[in-house]
């Protein structure tokens, strides 16, 4: 198997993000669990790095830690060179479709990080979002009145409005059908080769990870170590019929220790 | 077609209650006039009593007093606690230490503090003002540090993810993440406000529609006015839950109330 066991970004791509020697340790009325334990990863600029591993197993955690709502027990998170020490709107986390404002008209909530803009272009910005997440139509709804795979769409045109070097995704679409989820893959991946920001994806899906990322961090389960990073070298759009991606898939099943027959 | 159909449900459930309304009325005239003893005024009396009161020019100058009183206290103590719970709500020791004390005062009944209202404002408007205020403080602030505490915190992040500093958190993420709350806080807090108007003008003022009752009964029993008193309380308590309840229609508002 080709699979690289290197943690370092591809080479022709700049670090965008460098996670060095993380741990985080949560103490809760005296007992301490250990989350993190000693995590080392790269990301290229432009990069679609997919973390995935069991539930529970701090996928959440490190994430936030990178958006620089957590900071870590010991170890240092990088952006660009500079420590990550709070949330940036550079960095933007989307937060399944839970993160929208519900007071927030779909405008209001695309809008809502470009308040220093002038209004001419803030409404271009938002109209050009709006767009590109297929809810025209909808741009004096409140968010109570959309469906979960709009909402979700919403939460991502809010982040791109901003025009963030780096998405951070929690399991966006973890509470979406299965088709809606296909559809919205779709999208993330349309978005980001038209915008080319740098995108970590936390799932606990081995299909979705596949099917996404450059490369995918297979994390172990709690205290979370790296086990493995998995270079995904089948071009987009992806045959997911192919022998190279079942092989690769495969390889990933075995790592996780399941065997994929029920 | 849907705008036909439902003002046909609107007229239905409105002509419902009128309907029962009616039958109850005539039930209480029937039931008067078959008994000589006089435990109540009819419907048709107290009628007559509130015609009395408008000739005497008594029942605006009434209504106007309490509502005068309920709009200061109710406003004073939102203006108040609102804000305090808010604060109290966002730093978490500030609660711990302020807690206690609320829990033991939360329960004295507003009516408990009469004696006190009299000894520091004396028989007055000052003294009914006051204890509506002490009867709104402290549910209004308990409404308001819930409603910071149970702001989810996506939205914090999200708002502090997009660079607000602390007083745009506020303002933008804080205060709209609790209006529905503080909306239905108000609303039972205005409830209780009237509540307390009524039996506050019984004992520390002599003008308003609590001190028309007493009063009504003392000066020579005149129990039609006591009932007239009773009915224009009771609409008058309903107007104001309905204005207080229509501030949750709207649309910016209503996600807090959907259970959906
Ligand atoms: N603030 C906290 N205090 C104490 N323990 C915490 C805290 N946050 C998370 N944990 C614990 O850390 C562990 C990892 O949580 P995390 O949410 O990062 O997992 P995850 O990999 O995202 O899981 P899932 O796939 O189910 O979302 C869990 O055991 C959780 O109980
Ligand atoms: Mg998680």
């Amino acid at each position: 198997m080709s699979q690289t066991q290197s943690v370092i970004a591809p080479t022709a791509l700049k670090t965008k993000l460098s996670v060095d020697r993380v741990s985080m340790v949560f103490e809760r009325d005296g007992k301490q669990t250990d989350v993190l334990d000693d995590i080392d990863l790269e990301v290229g600029d432009g990069e679609f790095v997919c973390l995935l591993g069991p539930s529970g197993c701090g996928k959440t955690t490190l994430l936030n830690a990178m958006a620089g709502f957590l900071s870590p027990t010991s170890g240092e998170i990088r952006v660009d060179g500079e420590i990550v020490r709070k949330p940036d709107p550079r960095r933007i986390f989307v937060f399944q479709e839970r993160g929208v404002f519900p007071w927030l008209t779909v405008e209001g909530n695309i809008g809502f990080g470009l308040s220093k803009l002038p209004r001419a272009e803030r409404e271009k910005r938002i109209a050009h979002y709006v767009k590109m997440v297929g809810l025209q139509g909808f741009e004096k709804t409140y968010p109570q009145e959309l469906s979960g795979g709009m909402k979700q769409r919403l939460e991502v045109a809010r982040a791109l409005a901003v025009n963030p070097d780096m998405l951070l995704l929690d399991e966006p679409f973890g509470a979406l059908d299965s088709i809606t989820r296909l559809i919205m893959r779709g999208e993330l991946l349309r978005i980001w080769e038209a915008e080319r920001k740098t995108i970590i994806f936390v799932t606990h899906d081995i299909d979705e990870a596949v099917q996404l990322a450059d490369r995918v961090v297979v994390m172990s389960a709690r205290p979370a170590t790296i086990q493995q990073i998995v270079n995904i070298d089948v071009p987009h759009p992806r045959d997911i019929s192919s022998q190279r991606y079942l092989q690769l898939r495969d390889g990933i099943f075995q790592q996780i220790g399941l065997a994929h027959k029920l | 077609m849907r705008d036909d159909n439902a003002a046909r449900m609107n007229l239905r459930l409105l002509l419902r209650p009128l309907a029962f309304i009616a039958v109850l009325l005539l039930l209480w005239e029937i039931g008067i006039r078959r008994q000589s003893s006089h435990l109540l005024p009819g419907p048709w009396g107290t009628v007559e009593g509130i015609v009395d009161l408008v000739r005497h020019g008594l029942l605006l100058k009434y209504i106007v007093a309490s509502l005068f009183r309920v709009t200061w206290g109710f406003t004073l103590a939102a203006a108040l606690a609102i804000p305090l719970g808010l604060a109290v709500g966002w730093y978490r020791r500030a609660e711990m230490a302020l807690n206690p004390i609320l829990q033991i005062l939360r329960p004295i009944s507003p009516l408990a503090w009469i004696p006190i209202a009299i000894l520091w404002f004396g028989v007055g408007d000052l003294a009914a003002i006051f204890l509506i205020f002490v009867g709104c403080f402290f549910p209004l602030m308990l409404t308001a540090i819930n409603a910071v505490r149970s702001i989810p915190a996506v939205y914090v992040n999200a708002g502090r993810n997009f660079g607000l500093g602390t007083p745009s958190l506020v303002y933008r993420v804080l205060y709209p993440a609790v209006v529905p709350n503080l909306i239905v806080g108000l609303r039972i807090t205005l409830g209780i406000a009237w509540l307390v108007v009524v039996a506050a003008e019984m004992i520390a003022v002599s003008s308003g529609l609590g001190f028309l009752i007493v009063d009504a009964r003392n000066a020579g029993n005149r129990y039609d006015l006591v009932v007239a008193g009773m009915l224009i309380i009771g609409v008058i308590g309903l107007l104001l839950d309905l204005g207080m309840q229509s501030l949750e229609k709207v649309k910016s508002f209503r996600w807090g109330y959907s259970e959906d």
